[in-house]
């Protein structure tokens, strides 16, 4: 009976904070904390706490790092909350720490402010409308809030119309409120969805990798058929190609990048674009 | 024999092999997990115990009736499904016992006035259900991406007449032993999130079996980094 007693006496792997430098790009667990560049050198080799003197004033701590998706802070450290890779971007103009955050694949989607979102009209109630994007509860989108509407010339929004808009109001205590024109007062891509096509959905994952900068799957997907798709980073994707067929192939060509490596895709490109 | 002691559970625990005599404080059976394997559910994740195996789907963050919201963090709930007959108060039971594990780890002032709905399905039933049904509702939870401060895990200790302890014990060996304890514990410093007893047992037996759930644990959260590393190394 002592030998269970000795063996929770080992020291437990994972205990200590790490570096959040020598954990990038790796997966990490909830539950696990990180240490950033600044505590780092104060829990160095000093230990205790110790921080060296510095002679010159200059050359101040790179500044405040900001914590992404995924992290929170907790006490000077920061907390993993989601599974998944750890990414850092340094900053671009000099100012701050960076930023952190955990690359998670998720399905369900959380209203972020400023996020472009395809929302279905679920109800007209007075001046609003009660849209659908996916979340816990519907964003309220107001008539005003597209281009060129007034109270006399209201836009024409049914119910079950597909909207593509982004929010205004999105945080954790609030109902959503989504509008479709920009700060400008121009549309910019933004209203309602026009006739045909089809909705589908996928992982918040690929969304984000299909709009990624350097994305060779919408170039190759454009070279096939003539299209046009919206993409919402609620995981709702919208295509509509010149017949019914194109359409439902490009659907499920989409949905199956997530899986499929670089090679696979190609040979299934360069198989549709011999038929 | 302190020394061998981590390697011996190490072996019995990767081994696969649930028969044969197992030492004190070692042997839990192996272990299998699948995660994303339902369509519907925000995150889905299949435990396996040796041949008890619990299937797990979590839904959130959800809408949620005005009648059951808190106004300052998320419902949790959890349904438990036996594998035969309709659920009755033991489920209701057990779904309290996972709930309120849930509760301390996941992180619901971050989505106030919503709903996290974790749905458990009995599989198969072949000893420690229990803490099958916690692992699986934890690999769950993470595979839905809910915020959680830290990961949980469920572990079955069974003590004998003689004073001998079984970690994860069979479905035969929970009904010969005297009492028969369940630990849950968290990952951070391997604290005491839950525990549910049933039998006869001194003060000094439950910390022992309390001390050899928190060595076992160890094993267990290394298979949930394991499978983890697994599932992301593909994409």
């Amino acid at each position: 009976m002592a030998e269970a007693v000795g063996a929770v006496a080992e020291s437990l792997p994972g205990d200590r904070a790490r570096a959040a430098r020598t954990v990038l790009d790796q997966v990490v667990l909830p539950g696990e904390e990180l240490l950033l560049p600044e505590q780092e050198d104060a829990e160095g080799p000093g230990g205790a706490g110790e921080r060296p003197l510095r002679l010159n004033a200059g050359t101040r701590s790179r500044g405040r790092v900001v914590c992404g998706p995924g992290l929170r802070r907790c006490g000077d450290r920061l907390l993993v909350t989601k599974c998944g890779r750890l990414r850092h971007k340094e900053p671009g103009g000099g100012s701050g720490g960076g930023v952190y955050w955990v690359d998670s694949q998720q399905k369900r989607y959380v209203p972020v402010k400023g996020d472009h979102v395809i929302g279905i009209v679920t109800a007209k109630s007075g001046d609003i409308f009660k849209v659908d994007v996916g979340g816990s509860e519907p964003a309220s989108l107001s008539y005003l809030a597209f281009e060129g509407a007034t109270k006399r010339n209201r836009p024409n929004v049914q119910v079950g119309d597909l909207i593509y808009g982004q929010f205004v109001v999105a945080n954790k205590d609030m109902e959503p409120e989504m509008v479709c024109i920009d700060s400008c007062g121009r549309a910019s891509g933004m209203g309602v969805i026009g006739q045909d096509g089809l909705l589908f959905k996928v992982t918040l994952g690929l969304i984000r990798k299909l709009l990624a900068p350097d994305c060779e799957i919408l170039q190759e997907v454009g070279k096939l058929y003539p299209l046009e798709i919206v993409f919402g980073m609620n995981g709702r994707i919208w295509v509509k190609a010149k017949t019914i067929q194109q359409t439902l192939i490009l659907a499920n060509i989409l949905e199956a990048c997530e899986h499929m490596t670089a090679d696979q895709r190609k040979q299934i490109f360069s198989r549709l674009a011999e038929s | 024999m302190e020394g061998t002691l981590p390697a011996a559970a190490k072996t019995c625990a990767e081994s696969g092999t649930e028969s044969g005599p197992r030492g004190p404080g070692c042997s839990l059976r192996h272990f299998a997990c699948e995660q994303n394997l339902l369509s519907r559910p925000d995150g889905s994740a299949s435990f396996l115990q040796g041949d008890t195996s619990v299937l797990a789907g979590v839904y959130g963050p959800a809408e949620v009736k005005v009648s059951k919201e808190i106004f300052n963090k998320a419902t949790l709930e959890v349904i438990l499904r036996p594998k035969i007959g309709l659920p009755g108060v033991a489920e209701k039971s057990r779904e309290r016992l996972i709930r309120n594990t849930c509760e301390a780890v996941v992180l619901g002032t971050l989505h106030p006035r919503t709903s996290i709905t974790v749905v458990l399905q009995v599989v198969s039933d072949a000893g420690s259900l229990l803490a099958c049904c916690l692992n699986a509702a934890c690999m769950a939870l993470v595979d839905a991406g809910v915020p959680m401060r830290a990961l949980f895990c469920g572990v079955t200790c069974a003590l004998n007449s003689d004073g001998t302890l079984v970690l994860d014990p069979t479905a035969k060996q929970e009904k010969e032993a005297r009492a028969v304890l369940t630990f849950a514990l968290d990952s951070v410093e391997r604290k005491l999130l839950m525990s549910t007893t049933k039998g006869l047992y001194s003060a000094a037996e439950l910390q022992q079996c309390l001390a050899a759930a928190q060595a076992a644990s160890q094993h267990v959260f290394r298979f949930y980094r394991e499978s983890l590393q697994r599932r992301y190394s593909k994409s």
